[in-house]
C-alpha cells in the first residue's frame, strides 16, 4: 500500500464529544506527485516514485530537473519510493492527497528525530543520575561499563555518550484522529519524530 | 498565521466570559455519571492562566473543609459548562503561587473597589 510524503506542521489538541483532550500532530500531507512508475517491465519489480514539496530550479541538479520535467511537476523537495504488489492504477504526473489515508486507522510515521548532538548517558539512554552532594564526582557519569580480567572487554552495544538524535525513526500504529481532504492535513494521536516543518512519510500500518 | 495557529485559534467558544487571575469564579464542571450527567460547581480563586486558544487552561484553588483543593481546567473543553465571575480581584502578580503557603487571613485577595 502506497503511503504519502508530509510536511510536520506542529502539535495542539482536540477535544472529544466526552470531554477527553487528545493530543494530535498536525501533517500536511501531500499533494504528492509521481514522478516515477516503475514495473516488472522496466526495472524488474513494481513501485510508484512521488514527490513532495517545493524546491527551486537552481537548487536542483540538471538530473533531477529533468526527471522532474517528465512528470509535469516543478522541482520538488523529496522524492520517495513505494513498493506495490500487482496491478496499481497509478500514473506519471498523477497527484495523491490525503484521501488515499482518508480510510486509514491507525498509520506508521517515519521522520529523522530532532538532532541532539554528542549527548550524555542520561539524556541518551536515560540512566539515572548520580549522588550529587557528599564529596560525590559522578553526578553525570556514566558508571562501570563491564567486569575484570574475564571478560576482559567491553560488550558489544553498551550504552555510551555519543551523537543523539538527527537519525531517521518510525512510530508505528499512531491512531488517526482526522483527516482534512481539503488542505491535506492529517492529524495524529500523539508526537512525531522531527522538528516543526520537517519532513515526514506517512504509510497505514500493517 | 500558520496553519496549526489557526486550528488553535478557530471554533474557541465565545460564551466564557473575560476573568483574569485573582477573580473569584465559579467553574461548572459536567460530571458523567454512569448513563447520567449532572452539574458539578466549583467556586475558587484563579490563581495561574496557562496556555492560548485551545489550549488554555485555568487553576482554580478554593479551601473545601480546612482543606486546599486546586483543580486545572482546559477552558475550552466541552466538560466546562460554564464559566461565571463571581467576584474581581486585585492582585500584583501573574501566578498566586504564594497562597499555596497561606491560609486564613494571609491568604485574603483584595477586591477590585469601583
Amino acid at each position: 500500500m502506497i503511503g504519502l510524503i508530509g510536511k510536520k506542521l506542529g502539535m495542539t489538541r482536540q477535544f472529544q464529544e466526552n470531554g477527553r483532550s487528545v493530543p494530535v500532530t498536525v501533517i500536511e500531507a501531500g499533494p504528492c506527485v509521481v514522478t516515477q512508475v516503475k514495473s516488472e517491465a522496466s526495472d524488474g519489480y513494481t513501485a510508484v516514485q512521488i514527490g513532495f514539496g517545493a524546491k527551486k530550479p537552481k537548487n536542483t541538479p540538471m538530473p533531477m530537473q529533468g526527471h522532474f520535467r517528465k512528470a509535469g511537476t516543478d522541482p520538488l523537495r523529496k522524492v520517495m519510493e513505494f513498493r506495490l504488489e500487482g496491478e496499481h492504477s497509478f500514473k506519471l504526473g498523477d497527484t495523491i492527497g490525503v484521501d488515499i489515508l482518508a480510510e486509514a486507522v491507525k498509520v506508521d510515521v517515519t521522520g529523522i528525530t530532532k538532532g541532539r548532538g554528542f549527548s550524555g548517558n542520561i539524556k541518551r539512554h536515560g540512566h539515572h543520575r548520580g549522588p550529587a552532594g557528599h564529596g560525590s564526582k559522578n553526578v553525570r557519569m556514566m558508571g562501570s561499563i563491564g567486569m575484570h580480567t574475564f571478560p576482559g572487554r567491553v560488550f558489544p552495544g553498551k550504552a555510551m555518550p555519543g551523537q543523539y538524535g538527527n537519525k531517521q525513526e518510525t512510530k508505528k500504529n499512531l491512531t488517526v484522529v482526522a483527516v482534512d481532504q481539503e488542505r491535506n492535513l492529517i492529524l495524529v494521536k500523539g508526537s512525531v519524530p522531527g522538528h516543526r516543518n520537517g519532513v515526514v512519510y506517512i504509510r497505514p500500518s500493517r | 498565521m500558520n496553519i496549526v495557529e489557526k486550528m488553535r485559534a478557530t471554533g474557541l467558544r465565545e460564551d466564557l466570559p473575560d476573568f483574569n487571575i485573582g477573580d473569584t469564579i465559579n467553574v461548572a464542571v459536567r460530571i458523567q455519571e454512569g448513563a447520567k450527567t449532572r452539574i458539578q460547581n466549583f467556586i475558587g480563586a484563579v490563581i495561574a492562566r496557562q496556555g492560548t486558544g485551545l489550549e488554555a487552561s485555568v487553576t482554580v484553588r478554593k479551601i473545601s473543609g480546612g482543606v486546599a483543593v486546586e483543580r486545572i481546567f482546559p477552558v475550552e473543553s466541552p466538560n466546562v459548562d460554564s464559566i461565571t465571575v463571581k467576584k474581581r480581584g486585585r492582585i500584583r502578580r501573574a501566578k498566586l503561587y504564594y497562597l499555596r503557603g497561606r491560609t486564613g487571613r494571609k491568604a485574603r485577595i483584595r477586591e477590585v473597589r469601583r
